[in-house]
């Protein structure tokens, strides 16, 4: 694989290169470093909106219709649809699809669908990379859209410079659900499906808790109500995330927060490249050795921990020398 | 110790017929092989589909078809795999005459799956046919 060229094509506008370098990329293929250091300083860091909130609430719809807007502005887009894979089989349906078919054959979108994988926080682990390829390739807003379901999958905090997290009314303690983790990480909410009964006990119910809070430091999360599938009050929801695009563009809080992420980004490709490094090295059966020795106890998963650690640092040392 | 590479597979509803129970049980049983397979929904045009492949960089492509415009629709998807220098593995399933088999295989179609094909059998064919990347 010649992950020159690859970079060169996506930033010369080639989409199948880039589907090509996404693939490689979430397979962890040995040599995309390469191409994300080249892509890497190309791409513009062109805003990315995220959107989450538990299965069914209408999030791929909403994409569809905030896509349209913005792709009758003239903007290109990206969008980046996450669902879940299987923990047991580690196969998945990708079905976010289905919402968007009105999308496929526009030649300004470009979608990808992605299986969680590894990652365990609603996004997959090479959601970053991803969002940076589409960069590169020239579209000018990234839609990132995952699953939100319980109270810890906030991953998309790393990634998105605008979060929107959706929910529907008549769900019982939907509030309940989402008050501890995705309430801390919303800029706009949205009721969904308002034309249901409860719609606005749930929009108060949230404006309730948001008012609790006692300094947003410029920007107080607006509860909005939606119908996506007719289209109402998707105008209002545009207006809203162009209104935050700016506001955090100029936000003095916003190198922090691109900074954290970053740090997070770094740690992780260190541990991940490591954790390659010492088990590129171990066959099947030693692996198993070590597994049955923990299972007898005679070792424990901490000891050998070190030990595997302990032994790659010294190996650098040697080569180093 | 490298992991083994994911298969992504499509699963396409091309044309204007609503049965999909066939294509999702499909779709299923590729999931649980530990594939990762992309629905496309019903009523999709061959343009449609190749974008959506093309985006998706799927290894293979599953097209479903039971209304009988298997003959216009595959061969048109076929056609346009070429013209965007894909390359992907192609099965058909659905209601397909057998005096159709031998056109389809022109075309490029490398299976035809009818109904009572064991599903071991499907994920079996994708297992060995689906090539490296080069």
């Amino acid at each position: 694989m010649n992950f020159r060229k690859l970079a060169d094509d996506i930033m010369k506008g080639d989409r199948k290169s880039a589907a090509r370098l996404i693939s490689l990329v979430e397979d962890e293929e040995e040599g995309c470093g390469e191409a994300m250091k080249l892509l890497y300083e190309h791409a513009r860091g062109v805003p990315v909106l995220g959107i989450t909130g538990p299965p069914g609430v209408g999030k791929s719809t909403i994409v569809l219709e905030i896509a349209k807007r913005m792709r009758a502005q003239g903007m290109k887009l990206g969008i980046v649809a996450i669902d879940p894979t299987s923990p047991i089989t580690g196969g998945a349906i990708l079905g976010d699809r289905i919402r968007m078919t009105e999308l496929f054959a526009d030649p300004g979108v470009f979608i990808r669908s992605m299986g969680s994988r590894g990652g365990s926080g609603g996004l997959s682990s090479q959601a970053g990379s991803v969002v940076r390829i589409l960069d590169a390739l020239g579209c000018d807003t990234i839609i990132v859209e995952t699953v939100g379901a319980g109270q810890t999958q906030v991953d998309i905090m790393g990634m998105a410079d605008t979060i929107v997290v959706v929910t529907m009314p008549g769900t019982g303690d939907e509030v309940q659900s989402i008050k501890a983790g995705l309430l801390e990480i919303a800029d706009i909410y949205v009721v969904n499906k308002c034309d249901l009964t409860g719609a606005m006990r749930t929009v108060s119910d949230i404006r309730s808790m948001l008012d609790l809070v006692e300094d947003w430091h410029g920007w107080k999360p607006p509860v909005l109500q939606t119908n996506a599938r007719e289209g109402k009050g998707i105008s209002e929801l545009f207006d809203s995330i162009q209104k935050h695009h700016a506001f955090a563009g100029d936000s003095e809080h916003l190198a922090s927060r691109k900074k954290a992420q970053l740090r997070r980004e770094l740690q992780e490709l260190v541990s991940r490249d490591i954790t390659r490094k010492i088990f590129d090295n171990i066959g099947m059966k030693e692996l198993d050795d070590m597994l049955c020795s923990m299972l007898e106890r005679k070792s424990s998963p901490y000891s050998e921990a070190e030990r595997m650690t302990a032994e790659l640092v010294r190996k650098k040392h040697v080569t180093a020398r | 110790m490298q992991m083994p590479r994911k298969i992504r597979v499509m699963i396409a509803k091309p044309g204007l017929d609503g049965h999909d129970r066939g294509a999702k049980v499909v779709a299923r049983a590729l999931r649980d092989a530990g594939m990762e397979v992309i629905y496309t929904g019903l009523h999709q045009t061959p343009e449609q589909i190749v974008q959506a492949a093309l985006q998706e960089d799927v290894d293979a492509i599953g097209l479903s078809c039971l209304s009988g415009a298997h003959d216009v629709l595959f061969p048109r998807v076929m056609e346009l795999i070429k013209e965007n220098g894909m390359d992907v593995l192609v099965t058909a399933g659905g209601i397909i005459p057998k005096e159709d088999l031998p056109m389809l295989k022109k075309s490029g179609i490398a299976a035809v799956f009818g109904p009572g094909t064991a599903i071991e059998e499907i994920v079996k064919f994708h297992r060995e046919h689906i090539k490296q990347r080069t």
